[in-house]
Protein backbone atom coordinates (compact mmCIF):
# COMPACT_ATOMS: atom_id res chain seq x y z
CA UNK A 1 0.00 0.00 0.00
CA UNK A 2 2.72 2.60 0.87
CA UNK A 3 4.31 1.88 -2.63
CA UNK A 4 1.32 3.45 -4.24
CA UNK A 5 1.22 6.77 -2.36
CA UNK A 6 1.18 9.36 -4.34
CA UNK A 7 2.83 12.58 -3.38
CA UNK A 8 -0.28 14.03 -2.63
CA UNK A 9 -1.02 11.35 -0.28
CA UNK A 10 1.84 11.71 1.43
CA UNK A 11 1.57 15.46 1.79
CA UNK A 12 -2.09 14.24 3.57
CA UNK A 13 -0.74 11.95 5.82
CA UNK A 14 2.02 14.45 6.91
CA UNK A 15 -0.92 17.53 7.53
CA UNK A 16 -2.94 14.95 8.88
CA UNK A 17 0.34 14.07 11.62
CA UNK A 18 0.91 17.28 12.15
CA UNK A 19 -2.37 18.00 12.83
CA UNK A 20 -2.38 15.48 15.27
CA UNK A 21 0.64 16.95 17.52
CA UNK A 22 -0.65 20.33 17.46
CA UNK A 23 -3.99 19.30 18.88
CA UNK A 24 -2.83 17.25 21.21
CA UNK A 25 -0.50 19.59 22.11
CA UNK A 26 -3.33 22.27 22.82
CA UNK A 27 -5.41 19.99 24.40
CA UNK A 28 -2.89 19.22 27.15
CA UNK A 29 -1.78 22.77 27.41
CA UNK A 30 -3.67 23.35 30.60
CA UNK A 31 -2.29 20.02 32.43
CA UNK A 32 0.94 20.93 31.09
CA UNK A 33 0.47 24.71 32.66
CA UNK A 34 2.43 23.21 36.18
CA UNK A 35 3.18 26.10 38.88
CA UNK A 36 6.50 26.33 39.13
CA UNK A 37 8.86 28.54 41.58
CA UNK A 38 9.67 31.11 39.35
CA UNK A 39 5.42 31.49 38.99
CA UNK A 40 4.90 31.37 42.89
CA UNK A 41 7.78 34.21 42.80
CA UNK A 42 5.57 36.11 40.21
CA UNK A 43 2.48 35.87 41.91
CA UNK A 44 3.94 37.00 45.33
CA UNK A 45 5.59 39.89 43.74
CA UNK A 46 2.24 41.05 42.66
CA UNK A 47 0.66 40.11 46.00
CA UNK A 48 3.52 42.06 47.94
CA UNK A 49 5.20 44.14 45.91
CA UNK A 50 8.41 45.30 46.06
CA UNK A 51 9.03 44.12 49.59
CA UNK A 52 11.94 42.12 51.36
CA UNK A 53 10.18 39.44 52.89
CA UNK A 54 12.45 38.43 56.24
CA UNK A 55 12.15 35.25 58.25
CA UNK A 56 10.16 34.54 61.04
CA UNK A 57 6.78 35.79 63.13
CA UNK A 58 4.99 33.29 60.43
CA UNK A 59 4.86 30.02 61.02
CA UNK A 60 3.44 27.06 58.84
CA UNK A 61 1.96 23.76 60.42
CA UNK A 62 1.22 20.59 58.25
CA UNK A 63 2.44 17.26 57.74
CA UNK A 64 6.19 17.08 55.73
CA UNK A 65 4.60 14.04 54.14
CA UNK A 66 0.76 13.62 52.57
CA UNK A 67 -0.30 10.24 51.48
CA UNK A 68 -3.21 12.40 49.37
CA UNK A 69 -2.95 15.85 48.13
CA UNK A 70 -6.77 15.85 48.27
CA UNK A 71 -6.83 17.50 51.35
CA UNK A 72 -3.82 18.31 53.51
CA UNK A 73 -4.83 20.39 56.65
CA UNK A 74 -2.12 23.27 56.78
CA UNK A 75 -2.63 26.05 59.79
CA UNK A 76 -0.76 29.43 59.54
CA UNK A 77 0.21 31.26 62.65
CA UNK A 78 1.59 35.31 62.61
CA UNK A 79 3.05 36.64 65.60
CA UNK A 80 0.93 40.35 66.12
CA UNK A 81 -0.66 41.83 68.82
CA UNK A 82 -3.39 42.41 66.38
CA UNK A 83 -3.94 46.09 67.55
CA UNK A 84 -4.83 49.57 65.49
CA UNK A 85 -1.56 50.46 65.41
CA UNK A 86 0.48 46.84 64.83
CA UNK A 87 -1.59 44.02 63.24
CA UNK A 88 -1.64 41.77 60.02
CA UNK A 89 -3.09 42.92 57.00
CA UNK A 90 -2.91 40.09 54.79
CA UNK A 91 -1.63 36.48 54.93
CA UNK A 92 -1.13 34.77 51.26
CA UNK A 93 -0.62 31.24 50.88
CA UNK A 94 1.55 30.58 47.93
CA UNK A 95 2.09 27.08 46.31
CA UNK A 96 5.11 26.28 44.31
CA UNK A 97 3.79 23.20 42.80
CA UNK A 98 0.11 23.54 42.20
CA UNK A 99 -1.53 24.14 38.51
CA UNK A 100 -2.33 28.01 39.92
CA UNK A 101 0.25 29.02 42.48
CA UNK A 102 -1.97 31.02 44.10
CA UNK A 103 -3.93 28.90 47.89
CA UNK A 104 -5.97 31.60 49.60
CA UNK A 105 -5.50 34.86 50.70
CA UNK A 106 -6.80 36.32 54.19
CA UNK A 107 -7.30 39.50 54.98
CA UNK A 108 -7.02 40.22 58.64
CA UNK A 109 -8.37 43.57 60.79
CA UNK A 110 -7.73 44.20 64.69
CA UNK A 111 -11.28 42.60 65.11
CA UNK A 112 -9.53 39.59 63.60
CA UNK A 113 -8.28 39.11 67.64
CA UNK A 114 -4.93 37.19 66.01
CA UNK A 115 -3.92 36.56 62.80
CA UNK A 116 -4.08 32.54 62.63
CA UNK A 117 -6.17 30.57 60.23
CA UNK A 118 -6.05 26.61 59.15
CA UNK A 119 -8.10 25.12 56.19
CA UNK A 120 -7.36 22.36 53.85
CA UNK A 121 -5.57 22.47 50.68
CA UNK A 122 -4.75 20.77 47.45
CA UNK A 123 -1.28 19.70 46.68
CA UNK A 124 -0.23 18.63 43.44
CA UNK A 125 2.99 17.08 43.89
CA UNK A 126 5.97 17.41 46.29
CA UNK A 127 6.57 20.71 46.80
CA UNK A 128 7.16 23.89 48.88
CA UNK A 129 4.44 25.78 50.45
CA UNK A 130 5.00 29.51 51.49
CA UNK A 131 3.32 31.92 53.75
CA UNK A 132 3.53 35.38 53.70
CA UNK A 133 2.25 37.74 56.23
CA UNK A 134 1.96 41.59 55.36
CA UNK A 135 2.45 44.03 58.40
CA UNK A 136 0.20 47.09 59.19
CA UNK A 137 3.96 48.87 58.79
CA UNK A 138 4.49 47.32 55.44
CA UNK A 139 7.27 44.72 56.60
CA UNK A 140 6.64 41.35 55.05
CA UNK A 141 7.72 38.13 56.84
CA UNK A 142 7.60 34.75 55.49
CA UNK A 143 8.25 31.20 56.05
CA UNK A 144 8.18 27.84 54.30
CA UNK A 145 7.72 24.08 54.56
CA UNK A 146 8.22 21.14 51.84
CA UNK A 147 5.89 18.54 51.75
CA UNK A 148 6.36 15.69 50.66
CA UNK A 149 3.16 14.37 48.25
CA UNK A 150 2.41 10.22 47.25
CA UNK A 151 -0.93 10.92 45.56
CA UNK A 152 -1.46 14.38 43.73
CA UNK A 153 -4.49 16.49 44.43
CA UNK A 154 -4.82 18.68 41.71
CA UNK B 1 -26.89 20.61 45.51
CA UNK B 2 -27.12 23.62 47.58
CA UNK B 3 -23.91 24.18 49.47
CA UNK B 4 -24.76 22.89 53.39
CA UNK B 5 -22.64 25.11 55.89
CA UNK B 6 -22.32 23.77 59.30
CA UNK B 7 -20.58 25.92 61.70
CA UNK B 8 -19.38 26.61 65.07
CA UNK B 9 -19.24 30.23 66.85
CA UNK B 10 -19.90 30.07 70.50
CA UNK B 11 -22.97 31.93 71.32
CA UNK B 12 -21.45 33.59 74.47
CA UNK B 13 -18.40 35.57 74.80
CA UNK B 14 -16.57 37.89 77.69
CA UNK B 15 -16.12 41.15 75.73
CA UNK B 16 -12.18 41.01 74.33
CA UNK B 17 -12.33 37.33 74.38
CA UNK B 18 -11.11 36.05 71.27
CA UNK B 19 -13.04 33.63 70.08
CA UNK B 20 -13.20 30.85 67.92
CA UNK B 21 -15.39 30.27 64.29
CA UNK B 22 -15.03 27.17 62.54
CA UNK B 23 -16.89 26.54 59.55
CA UNK B 24 -17.53 23.53 57.16
CA UNK B 25 -19.02 24.28 53.83
CA UNK B 26 -20.07 21.76 50.93
CA UNK B 27 -18.72 22.45 48.07
CA UNK B 28 -16.82 20.76 44.93
CA UNK B 29 -14.75 23.41 44.68
CA UNK B 30 -14.10 22.78 41.08
CA UNK B 31 -10.61 23.41 40.13
CA UNK B 32 -10.97 23.51 35.99
CA UNK B 33 -7.93 21.70 35.64
CA UNK B 34 -9.96 17.72 35.69
CA UNK B 35 -11.46 16.74 32.80
CA UNK B 36 -14.67 14.35 32.47
CA UNK B 37 -14.84 10.30 31.03
CA UNK B 38 -14.98 12.16 27.47
CA UNK B 39 -11.87 14.51 28.32
CA UNK B 40 -13.80 17.59 28.01
CA UNK B 41 -12.08 19.75 30.99
CA UNK B 42 -15.01 20.73 33.22
CA UNK B 43 -15.07 24.56 34.19
CA UNK B 44 -14.06 25.46 37.05
CA UNK B 45 -16.70 26.64 39.98
CA UNK B 46 -15.02 27.36 43.16
CA UNK B 47 -15.94 29.94 46.40
CA UNK B 48 -13.88 33.01 45.56
CA UNK B 49 -14.25 34.76 48.58
CA UNK B 50 -15.13 34.69 51.74
CA UNK B 51 -16.00 37.39 54.10
CA UNK B 52 -17.05 37.56 58.10
CA UNK B 53 -18.97 40.55 59.39
CA UNK B 54 -19.78 41.47 62.94
CA UNK B 55 -22.72 43.64 63.10
CA UNK B 56 -22.21 44.39 59.56
CA UNK B 57 -18.39 45.63 60.32
CA UNK B 58 -15.84 43.52 58.12
CA UNK B 59 -13.74 41.25 60.54
CA UNK B 60 -11.77 39.02 58.43
CA UNK B 61 -12.14 37.78 54.52
CA UNK B 62 -9.63 35.79 52.03
CA UNK B 63 -9.61 35.32 48.27
CA UNK B 64 -9.64 31.71 47.85
CA UNK B 65 -8.16 29.77 44.16
CA UNK B 66 -8.69 26.64 42.99
CA UNK B 67 -5.96 25.13 45.74
CA UNK B 68 -8.51 25.07 48.24
CA UNK B 69 -9.50 22.12 49.18
CA UNK B 70 -13.19 20.75 48.05
CA UNK B 71 -16.01 21.42 50.86
CA UNK B 72 -13.63 23.71 52.34
CA UNK B 73 -12.92 23.79 56.32
CA UNK B 74 -11.40 26.20 57.60
CA UNK B 75 -10.83 28.00 60.99
CA UNK B 76 -10.13 31.58 61.85
CA UNK B 77 -10.83 33.99 65.20
CA UNK B 78 -12.27 36.91 66.25
CA UNK B 79 -12.08 39.80 68.95
CA UNK B 80 -15.32 39.67 71.33
CA UNK B 81 -16.53 43.61 70.95
CA UNK B 82 -19.88 43.80 71.17
CA UNK B 83 -23.20 41.49 71.35
CA UNK B 84 -24.69 41.10 68.08
CA UNK B 85 -24.70 39.19 64.92
CA UNK B 86 -21.52 37.25 63.45
CA UNK B 87 -22.51 36.66 59.14
CA UNK B 88 -20.10 34.35 56.87
CA UNK B 89 -20.82 34.85 53.16
CA UNK B 90 -19.63 32.82 50.38
CA UNK B 91 -19.29 33.92 46.81
CA UNK B 92 -19.62 31.29 44.66
CA UNK B 93 -17.94 31.63 40.61
CA UNK B 94 -21.49 31.80 39.53
CA UNK B 95 -22.82 34.63 41.17
CA UNK B 96 -24.47 32.82 44.20
CA UNK B 97 -23.34 33.71 47.46
CA UNK B 98 -24.11 31.20 50.79
CA UNK B 99 -24.46 32.49 54.08
CA UNK B 100 -24.56 31.95 57.74
CA UNK B 101 -24.99 33.65 60.69
CA UNK B 102 -24.96 33.44 64.28
CA UNK B 103 -25.79 35.59 67.31
CA UNK B 104 -23.91 35.88 69.88
CA UNK B 105 -23.89 38.19 73.42
CA UNK B 106 -20.75 39.81 74.48
CA UNK B 107 -20.14 40.81 78.24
Amino acid sequence: MSDNRTAADLRRRDFLAAAGVGAVAVATLPRMAKAEPKDADALVAKLIGGAQPKEGKVKIQMKDMAESGAAEPIAVTVESPMTAADHVKALHIVSEGNPNPGVSSWHFTPRSGKAEVSFRMRLGKTQVVRAYAVMSDGSVYMDKHEIKVTISGC
Amino acid sequence: MPAQIKSRIPSKAAKDEIIEIKLQITHDMESGHRKDASGKVLPRRIINKMVCTWNNEVVTSADWFPSMSANPFIVFYARATESGKITIKFHDDNGEVHETSADITVG
